[in-house]
């Protein structure tokens, strides 16, 4: 498989801000590439690098192995999708999806035919005549989908376009978008700071944090092997557990929802319960360590000052690199 | 509880009436004073003047609109329209960039030196400036000087000896006349500009770049028919503006009048008011005419 997105030692810095300080990565052809981290890790700067918005202050960037670092960005074959959407106002739906395809001098009847094609691939059939103003957020999101796609990219970027949307609608984008990138097999390059979003699509997620990237991997990897504290701590909820309670060389963590309450093992106090519909959480202190834990639906659950025993799979517990 | 406590409670409670309140008094003033007064003068244009005797006449007719048309009267109309169209056209093709770097790259304490240095000029007296630049544009003046010490003085004659744009000197010529012109009315133009474009977000250029414009494509489809209810509010200022301005062709280039002019000089000296009112219509039709142009030409889409 060729790479199709390559950085290497690539930085980026504004002044004494270094929004992206040192960054590697390969993302394949074809692959849904999550990049994931807080607002101000560096993420939408790496992307706006592979649009050409941004200059690297160092380092190489290559698409499909060739170096874009002096391309502006209407001369690289990437299309984005916009946080904001930024959809022309004195356009219709119609001309802003052929707005590509009219700059690249295709004519009236040929780029019409194919805006309307878009527009069926993103549900909004017969929507070509309204304005943008006309239509709602969920309904704008997918025009500028259809915008970048009718240009038929060899890489889609997309900064965080699910976040304006709400929880329902957000969901059904979710799994949309991921059909949409298997049937088209373009490399989709997604931002986002929602590790569900990231989690649910990907292929791979690259994890951001002060203008690195601080683990890539599948999301079961990310999820289950965090390598560093602020991943388990990011991703997820996860209990970081000094060696004093594991008997491990290392610090470690564990998902919440490997915890179990049993007859022997970890001692702790519940301090507090709540109950979230699918499960239960309640929350432990042992020996001054706060953890919690998520108990199954139909699990008994205990009165908060309560001295219980907490218990897990090995497995689940993960070694973690660096220091508390 | 107090009177006004008690006014506040009843306001409160009838938002209304509030509303009312507020609004009454400015829309009496330009409904009577301001509309009906333009009304009054306007009403004057369908009367006419009596040769003999130099007095109106009361009766409806469209005589004094003839007049209009007659190759003296209407070489001003043409004249001051053609002037209003170049003032205009050279005022947004100048105010654009200004208006684009104000809007895309100052910030902070920039912002606030372009703001000062466009609201600047007008702050000090228009007659000043006018009078400021018959010195710089004289034959004596400091442009004249310039060329000299440039060795350029056969281009600025040359320019001069031209028909229709030239004269003895700059400040004798239609060409000073323009020059003065824009100069004056070009903040009304970049104000406008720089807020359409200010609303246009940085993402919106972007896209255009990312769906493979150059910029120059980018300007064409994007940021100015994002911008031109811009441009159009402030060609609605330089142009109505020229239209109706009758101190600078005075001051500034040659004797030929402007409709401005024409109106003060028929309702004083002349005391032919129904023909300055006519002449007072003009402007207003023209920029009735151009409004809806406009429109129709979509200009006010991306409102």
């Amino acid at each position: 498989m060729s790479i199709a997105v390559s950085f290497q030692g690539v930085a980026r810095h504004f002044g004494a801000v270094r929004a992206v300080d040192g960054v590697d990565i390969d993302i394949a052809e074809g692959e849904f590439f999550a990049m994931l981290g807080p607002s101000g890790s560096g993420k939408t700067t790496c992307l706006r690098l592979i649009a050409g918005f941004e200059q690297p202050t160092a380092g190489s960037i290559r698409l499909f192995g060739a170096e874009v670092r002096d391309l502006p960005p209407y001369r690289r074959a990437v299309n984005t999708v916009f946080q904001d959407y930024a959809l022309f106002p004195h356009l219709n739906v119609r001309d802003n999806v052929a707005y590509g395809l009219m700059i690249a001098g295709q004519p009236r009847a040929a780029r019409h035919r194919a805006a309307e094609e878009a527009l069926e691939m993103v549900a909004l059939p017969g929507y070509g005549a309204r304005k943008p103003s006309e239509l709602s957020g969920g309904q704008r999101q997918r025009v500028a989908l259809a915008r970048a796609l009718v240009n038929k990219p060899r890489v889609l970027l997309l900064d965080e376009p699910l976040g304006a949307l709400d929880l329902k609608l957000r969901e059904a984008m979710q799994d949309e978008l991921k059909s949409l990138q298997r049937r088209l097999g373009i490399t989709f390059v997604f931002v986002t700071h929602d590790q569900g979003e990231a989690l649910s699509m990907a292929d791979r997620v690259a994890v951001f944090n002060e203008g690195r990237i601080v683990q890539v991997g599948a999301p079961e990897d990310i999820y289950y092997r965090p390598e560093v504290p602020f991943v388990a701590d990011f991703v997820g909820s996860s209990n970081i557990l000094p060696p004093a309670l594991t008997g491990l060389p290392r610090i470690a963590a564990i998902r919440p929802e490997a915890v179990r309450l049993a007859g022997t093992g970890l001692r702790a106090t519940v301090t507090a319960a709540s109950f979230l519909g699918a499960a239960t959480r309640i929350t432990l202190d042992a020996g001054g360590t706060r953890l919690t834990a998520l108990l199954p639906r139909g699990a008994a659950r205990p009165e908060v000052g309560a001295a219980v025993h907490l218990d897990w799979d090995a497995a689940d517990l993960h070694q973690m690199a660096g220091g508390a | 509880m107090t009177a006004a406590g008690r006014i506040s409670d009843i306001l409160w409670r009838n938002p209304r009436l509030l509303l009312v309140l507020l609004i009454t008094p400015p829309a009496l003033w330009l409904g009577i004073i301001y509309l009906g007064a333009l009304f009054a003068l306007l009403a004057q244009s369908f009367f006419s003047i009596d040769e003999f005797s130099g007095l109106i006449r009361y009766e409806w007719t469209l005589k004094t609109y003839g007049d209009l048309l007659r190759p003296a009267n209407f070489d001003i109309i043409r004249r001051t329209v053609v002037m209003a169209a170049l003032v205009t056209v050279a005022s947004a093709i100048i105010a654009f960039p200004i208006a684009y770097f104000a809007a895309r790259y100052a910030r902070g304490r920039w912002k606030a030196v372009f703001y000062l240095g466009i609201m600047l000029p007008l702050w000090s007296s228009y007659l000043v400036k006018v009078y400021s630049w018959k010195l710089i544009l004289a034959k004596e003046g400091i442009l004249s000087w310039a060329f000299e010490t440039l060795h350029l003085t056969w281009l600025l004659e040359g320019y001069l000896a031209i028909p229709l744009v030239g004269g003895n000197s700059l400040s004798v010529s239609p060409t000073g006349t323009f020059i003065v012109f824009v100069y004056v009315w070009l903040p009304f133009m970049i104000l406008p500009i720089q807020a359409a474009l200010e609303r246009v977000p940085a993402s919106m250029v972007e896209a255009a770049g990312d769906l493979g414009a150059t910029p120059a494509q980018t300007f064409r489809t994007v940021l100015l028919p994002l911008a031109l209810p811009g441009v159009i509010a402030g060609s609605i200022f330089t142009f109505s503006l020229t239209l109706g301005d009758y101190i600078i062709p005075q001051i500034i280039g040659t004797s030929a009048r402007f409709i401005g002019l024409a109106v003060y000089q028929y309702q004083g000296t002349a005391g032919n008011i129904p023909l300055a009112a006519a002449f007072a219509i003009v402007p207003i039709v023209i920029m009735g005419l151009y409004l809806w142009w406009a429109k129709r030409q979509g200009a006010f889409d991306a409102l």
